[in-house]
């Protein structure tokens, strides 16, 4: 109980910081509307290509893609704020009250999975005329999929994070890990065209089992295998992160 | 009659920590005990191990050895029930500064369970004695150092705590700031309320508090009252100032019976003497019949910071400049 309701009252005070520039959610969406708009339109002479159903436009394989690199990128770099708020001085004051330390964690953690579901819902609706077809059931599982993958970025971020407290060390670390997560998971073409080595490598990536669930999804195959798969990996990995994460809250911070 | 019941007792509190290369003992077994009531000061030079101590009897920072009693609870095995008897201000404070007083107020008494028509009400009644009205809906980015201090401060005491930690309360305040802080800790005081306080400044510690320790390498070399620290230091000072070489006047009065303790900074010797009024003329005749001739010398009781500079070998001003 008084973790949940602790978790609500971080949260309202992270949501107020977030609501005070309330443009930074609209920024966020801005990188990946790029790639809608500047790199969508050269995989429409793509559609019935390897790895592009005949038929669906290829934005159906396209913005699923992209949904997760929002869901990578809008999340990674929660920790910087966190890194602000330990600078003046606020998790310590805030450590010295009886707060539950996992909703320390947790109520930020919501913050940044709701900032992630507004603007996924951005982004898709921005996809919409330029020719993705919509599945409603679909979108929502997606959407699942991403407070989980959320959860266990903004974790990740968070532990990393507390344990560093320089955004100088905090941000090379996140680009380099960044980076080969999002060229490993087929986000931008589907990796059914890359060669037998490189497949090999992103099978263990959970962002590519992330990007198969929900190109099934947004392509009217609910019932695919890959969908429970990715729901398993990111629930599990989601869990761990949270539980590691929360432990850098409550251990002291020198 | 005051109750000498202790609020916080420590024994071989240790902390040490671990670097690339070494480990640094940064507390090294410090016994303390703070009487419930008591503004209690503890004083030392950057890196003594002050704030490391006061974070472990906070909370914030397991201790690596030693055991405490912080409000009648186990330091390290219910640190959950000390907090909700403690209060604590860093010497930064903790608030963020695109947030307005009044909504860090409300959080800080929802964290501590109190409901929201409670919490409301509480931090109203704090923005009131605490003089806050006119600041406390703006953004805390906005404060005066002294507002800000006070916010502070009434974050600490929202749950109405029986002890507070002020880490260095008043560093960097103007001295109106300062009188307005020592005015809010002598009314804490007056209110029943422990506080515990870190100082750099010893007229501080000698104005505001009832008992004090002095820190040094991590270790307890001094504890009392006020008074009772300076009477340690044996009766007056006489500090005598003389151009060029010292050695003939340091050799001369170190060979006087009234000479408790000599000691000597560049070109100052202080002398410690039992009766300051009787020495001074009988130093005078003793330098005039030796032919040396001091630029200057005064009396003085003595301060806390030659209870600082007999303890830990320097001046509290000097090691905080070096710090």
């Amino acid at each position: 109980m008084r973790t949940l309701r602790d978790t609500w009252l971080i949260f309202e005070r992270s949501m107020q910081l977030t609501l005070r520039n309330p443009a930074w959610v609209a920024i966020g969406v801005i990188q990946p509307l790029f790639f809608l708009m500047l790199f969508g339109p050269l995989l429409q002479p793509l559609a019935g290509a390897p790895g592009f159903p005949t038929g669906a436009s290829p934005l159906n394989v396209f913005v699923p893609g992209l949904l997760i690199q929002l869901g990578l990128f809008g999340t990674a770099f929660v920790g910087f704020g966190l890194i602000g708020e330990v600078r003046y001085g606020v998790i310590e004051r805030l450590r010295v009250t009886p707060v539950s330390r996992l909703a320390l964690l947790l109520g930020r953690a919501l913050r940044d999975t709701v900032v992630l579901l507004v603007q996924a819902v951005l982004l898709v609706l921005c996809a919409v005329p330029f020719g993705l077809h919509l599945n409603v059931l679909g979108l929502l599982v997606v959407l699942g999929l991403l407070v989980l993958l959320g959860l266990l970025m903004v974790s990740i971020s968070y532990a990393l994070a507390l344990w560093l407290r320089s955004e100088d060390a905090l941000a090379p670390l996140l680009n380099t890990v960044t980076l080969p997560l999002l060229l490993l998971s087929g986000v931008l073409l589907p990796l059914s065209l890359a060669p037998g080595w490189l497949r090999a490598i992103a099978a263990v990536n959970p962002l590519s089992y992330a990007v198969d669930a929900a190109r099934a999804l947004f392509n009217e195959q609910l019932g695919d295998a890959s969908i429970p798969l990715a729901v398993v990996i990111l629930g599990v990995l989601a869990a761990i992160a949270l539980v590691g994460a929360s432990r850098s809250f409550s251990r002291s911070t020198a | 009659m005051k109750i000498l019941n202790p609020i916080i007792e420590t024994h071989g509190l240790r902390r040490t920590f671990r670097t690339r290369k070494q480990e640094v003992v940064a507390v090294d077994g410090v016994n303390l005990t703070v009487h419930r009531g008591e503004v209690f000061g503890f004083l030392g030079p950057n890196g003594a191990g002050k704030t490391t101590t006061l974070r472990m009897l906070a909370t914030l920072l397991e201790p690596s050895g030693g055991d405490a009693t912080v409000a009648g609870c186990d330091l390290t095995k219910e640190p959950h029930k000390v907090r909700e008897r403690i209060g604590y201000v860093a010497q930064g404070g903790g608030t963020d500064p695109s947030l307005t007083g009044r909504s860090e107020l409300h959080l800080q008494a929802r964290l501590y369970g109190m409901p929201a028509a409670v919490a409301r009400a509480r931090a109203d009644e704090l923005i009131k004695a605490l003089e806050l009205d006119t600041c406390a809906d703006r953004v805390i980015g906005t404060y005066s150092g002294g507002q800000k201090r006070r916010l502070d401060l009434a974050l600490g005491l929202i749950h109405k705590p029986q002890l507070i930690f002020l880490d260095e309360p008043t560093t960097g305040l103007d001295p109106q700031g300062r009188a307005r802080m020592w005015d809010e800790v002598r009314r804490l005081r007056n209110a029943g309320t422990t506080i515990f306080l870190t100082t750099h400044y010893l007229e501080e510690a000698d104005a505001l508090c009832d008992r004090l320790a002095i820190i040094d390498h991590g270790r307890i070399v001094a504890e009392g009252t006020a008074d009772e620290l300076k009477r340690q230091i044996a009766g007056d000072v006489v500090s005598i100032g003389v151009d060029g070489d010292h050695s003939r006047v340091l050799a001369l009065l170190e060979a006087q019976s009234f000479v408790r303790e000599i000691s000597h900074e560049e070109e100052v010797i202080r002398l410690y003497v039992d009766r300051g009024e009787v020495a001074l003329p009988a130093i005078l005749r003793i330098l005039d019949g030796a032919g040396l001739a001091p630029h200057s010398i005064a009396l003085a009781r003595p301060t806390l910071d030659d209870v600082f500079l007999r303890q830990t070998g320097r001046s509290l001003r000097d090691a905080k400049e070096a710090a």
